[in-house]
């Protein structure tokens, strides 16, 4: 299945829940804030969300900035 | 002198100098020049996780979170839409319901768009947020951010990044008069005078992170500005002389040498 990646299409060969995906991605869910279709995931809600064809995940975390 | 504590929303800050996390030339020198600062509070954008490349350092590794309040940003964005979602996405991210609030009008100038900041205002405070909106030196659209629930209003002193300083000194001073919120100088800081110049307006805070980051030594920078907040501050409290047209000597008149 296919769903949009932080912007971008991403193939997924099997269902997989939100924690799997960002294992999968190697990425530390303490450090990051998902978006699933539009709507905030909470953290403890990784585990048991499963990701669906179509859906449009972000992922985000801080970097340097100030302003603009 | 025993200055009053710098309170925002009931939290409290050691230090009147915010600073950013952009543009250092690394994550090792920003942290240098968060310490020389002094700062307990840094703000930071949120942004895309890189999915291809993992490699990239946190900058969370480089901030002393046991020390430093982080505010959350939604700089780049250009609608209350983008604002709002951002928000809510630093807040997951973070440790805390605070946001920097930004939403930009105009690309060149990187001018606030003032509607939209007030309605995304609303409905963040709404939401619980602590919101501090980046504002023009407008002491107007400052009245009706606090109107709106802003937690502080933070008037720019000059264009994001420009460096050219405070450049309307009297707006500052009547949203600063006219505010029952804390006033945050932020943007437009371009050395340590202009820093001090926001504090003895009666600003409570100065943020900048230009002025900082892109110095050619920014931890020695960071330094400078530490000081032109507490001396600004400090002068400000203590009273100015007014100004005179004409000289006034400080010496006596009398035991001049030359008198007959």
């Amino acid at each position: 299945m296919r769903i949009s990646l932080n912007g971008e299409p991403f193939e997924i060969d099997e269902p997989l829940t939100v924690a799997e995906l960002l294992t999968r991605l190697a990425i530390d869910p303490r450090r990051v804030a998902v978006e699933h279709n539009l709507e905030i995931l909470r953290r403890n809600l990784f585990a048991d969300t499963m990701v669906h064809d179509g859906d449009r995940i972000e992922i985000v975390n801080f970097v340097g900035g100030g302003e603009a | 002198m025993i200055d009053q504590p710098f309170v925002i929303a009931g939290r409290t800050f050691r230090s009147r100098l915010i600073v950013g996390t952009g543009k250092y030339p690394s994550h090792a020198v920003m942290a240098q020049a968060h310490a020389a600062s002094g700062a307990d509070m840094v703000t930071v954008a949120v942004r895309r996780v890189n999915i291809s490349d993992r490699s990239r350092e946190s900058l969370l590794d480089y901030i002393d979170t046991e020390r430093i309040f982080i505010l959350p940003n939604t700089a780049g964005c250009y609608t209350a839409d983008e604002a709002v979602r951002t928000a809510r996405l630093g807040r997951e991210a973070g440790l805390s319901n605070w946001v920097k609030l930004e939403v930009i009008g105009d690309e060149r100038t990187l001018f606030p768009d003032n509607e939209a900041l007030i309605d995304a205002t609303r409905v963040l405070v709404k939401e619980g947020f602590v919101v501090l909106p980046y504002t023009n030196d407008d002491p107007i659209a400052c009245r009706k951010l606090e109107d709106a629930g802003a937690a502080a209003v933070m008037p720019l002193g000059a264009p994001i990044g420009s460096g050219l300083g405070i450049q309307n000194t009297n707006n500052i001073r009547i949203i600063r008069e006219f505010a029952h919120v804390p006033v945050i100088v932020d943007a437009g800081v371009g050395t340590a005078s202009d820093a001090a110049l926001a504090m003895e307006l009666g600003a409570d805070g100065v943020l900048m992170n230009t002025a900082i980051a892109g110095a050619q030594e920014p931890i020695a920078m960071a330094e400078a500005m530490k000081h032109a907040v507490l001396a600004g501050r400090l002068a400000c409290l203590s009273g100015r002389i007014p100004r005179k047209m004409y000289a006034t000597a400080s010496s006596p008149v009398e035991g001049l040498i030359s008198r007959v």
